[in-house]
């Protein structure tokens, strides 16, 4: 089979259960090869176990589950071909960077020529020689993402890659992935931080307490959304009076930052307008968005307080 | 597995480990040894438990080995520390996940560990040698020991013969601390059960029980770095202790294979 065409990651019926909580309960998704895909949910929703489960570090309870074509229950078969950052850096604090990713390159069997090139990418090259335990968190992220990278991986999987990492840090692991994906690497990434993955995921798996409650396109789960049109009046004291009109024909409204947010079909917007003009407000602005992930998210996930 | 040695030794040879554990080493060898020479004339005696070894004794073939033997328990006990340590961090440091990524293979790991921690243990071992032999030479003089002796081919045999046995009992003491890690997960919990079981426990158990004395593990343990003696011999030592670490060593290793890494 060509290996191309094989999806990167495949989950059929995925289960774990700790005791009488299903972590993960009958996951099925598939990440397509050489997406960037974002891994998405609250914290406690599976994410974590999932990966753990697809690196081989603990036993499914049930289901299956692919890796570069081959099934999770052989590990060694795919490990060498793929990168993985999970929960965070973890390294000996008394080694120095340098050291400890020689450690890796030296477990994996890559050369260790590779130590300085990923240091010099993730921007480490002056202090490849200090001590992890003297590393800020950022620092600490930056060379996880390195040890990840060793194997130059087909791919990559990164749990809260950004996690600690200032805006330029962000941009960077960003850039990164970016160019991990232009050069045939799947990612698939979880992030808290939704705006990033709406930013580079053409692919989501979205969990809540251990169910897969979407996988797939992110432009899909996106346009499936209703839209909303955002009205904004020159002067603010006319948005309560806009507000009522709009809600007394039936839909709903929502003031958000001098603006009103209108739940209604993209062909409503003329109506919004000629009710502003016969109640003699001058709309400054008028548009139609779509829902950003984030806000997808707490819509399907239901957590939006 | 050869990787998996390498980088092992990668994180055993680091400065503050390396040289932490010769100091300590170095510091009780040259300590036991000088106490021998040292306090020759001493009436509250020069070896353990208040024996006294005069010039003479100490001029035959064993004088050379004499101090060096003295050591030898001390040395399973900082290997059962450094074993114990270093297997136990791979879990409370999370780097467990690192390695099974990097290999998946938990028995090679295992095995890889368990090899580097021996060649550390080796060298542990013949650096205290050495040390106690020059410090042994150099005090022979003060404390009037004639060292013709030690020159030997028989002193030599006795040299080769001791270092193995310290080398097999430290590496027992290791193995034990190595189990520890593995059940324990934390390496203070390990290291202090160790300790504590092997120094304080054990001496309890044997005065007040007499008989339990000879099956217990670090009695037989050190036995083994002494060559045996009249009341417990070398073959019974090496048949306890392997009885102890190939069984609870086999129960770790299960679990290492079998338990999910969730930390």
């Amino acid at each position: 089979m060509n290996k191309s065409l094989v999806p990167a990651i495949t989950a059929s019926d995925l289960t774990k259960i700790y005791g009488e909580r299903a972590a993960l309960s009958h996951g099925n998704f598939e990440v397509p090869a050489g997406s960037i895909c974002g891994f998405v949910g609250p914290n406690g929703s599976g994410k974590t176990t999932t990966i753990r489960m697809l690196l081989g570090l603990i036993t499914p309870s049930g289901g299956s589950g692919t890796v570069l074509g081959e099934s999770i229950t052989h590990p060694e078969k795919y490990l060498p071909h793929v990168g993985a950052m999970i929960e965070g850096p973890a390294f000996y604090p008394a080694l120095s960077g340098r050291e400890n990713l020689k450690v890796l390159a030296e477990l994996g069997g890559f050369p260790l020529s590779r130590v300085d090139e990923l240091l010099k990418k993730v921007d480490l090259a002056d202090r490849g020689g200090s001590k992890f335990k003297t590393y800020s968190l950022g620092m600490k992220q930056r060379l996880g993402i390195a040890a990840a990278l060793l194997p130059n991986p087909q791919l990559l999987i990164l749990d809260e890659p950004t996690n600690g990492l200032d805006p330029s840090g962000i941009q960077e692991v960003r850039g990164i992935i970016r160019d991990l994906a232009d050069s045939g690497t799947t990612v698939f990434v979880s992030s808290h931080i939704l705006s990033e993955l709406e930013m580079i995921c053409e692919y989501l798996v979205m969990l809540r307490e251990g169910k897969v409650i979407f996988s797939g396109r992110t432009n899909e789960l996106l346009s499936a959304q209703k839209p909303m049109i955002v009205a904004k009046p020159e002067y603010e004291v006319d948005i309560t009076k806009l507000a009522d009109k709009v809600s007394n024909s039936g839909y709903q409204v929502m003031v958000v930052e001098g603006a009103l947010h209108i739940s209604a079909p993209k062909e409503v917007s003329a109506e919004i307008n000629r009710m502003a003009f016969e109640s003699g407000i001058t709309l400054s602005s008028i548009s139609v968005v779509l829902p950003t992930l984030e806000e997808t998210f707490f819509e399907m996930t239901g957590d939006n307080k | 597995m050869i990787r998996v040695v390498i980088a092992e030794l990668r994180k055993l040879r680091r400065p503050t480990l390396l040289l932490g554990t010769i100091a300590t080493v170095g510091g009780l060898s040259a300590l036991f040894t000088s106490i021998v020479f040292l306090m020759i004339n001493s009436k509250d005696g020069n070896s353990k438990r208040g024996e006294h070894v005069g010039p003479a004794e100490l001029s035959h073939a064993m004088g050379l080995v004499y101090g060096f033997r003295l050591v030898g328990v001390f040395l399973g006990v900082v290997a059962l520390c450094i074993f114990a340590s270093q297997t136990a961090q791979e879990y409370s440091l999370g780097t467990l996940r690192n390695l099974l990524v990097r290999q998946p293979s938990r028995m090679k790991i295992l095995a890889g560990k368990f090899i580097a921690m021996k060649l550390f243990a080796l060298v542990m071992v013949l650096f205290a040698g050495a040390l106690s032999i020059g410090i042994s030479f150099a005090l022979s003089g003060r404390a009037k020991v004639d060292t013709t002796a030690w020159t030997s081919s028989a002193a030599m045999h006795l040299l080769f013969e001791s270092t193995l046995n310290i080398f097999i009992s430290t590496l027992c003491f290791g193995t034990f601390g190595m189990i520890l890690g593995l059940l324990l997960r934390s390496p203070i919990s390990a290291i202090a059960v160790g300790v504590l079981w092997n120094l304080i426990l054990e001496n309890i158990l044997a005065a007040l029980i007499n008989s339990t004395g000879k099956w217990l593990p670090g009695i037989n343990f050190s036995n083994l770095g002494e060559g045996g003696n009249v009341d417990l011999s070398y073959k019974h030592s090496m048949a306890v202790s392997l009885a102890y670490l190939v069984a609870s060593g086999a129960l770790a290793a299960l679990l290492f294979k079998r338990r999910d890494v969730a930390n």
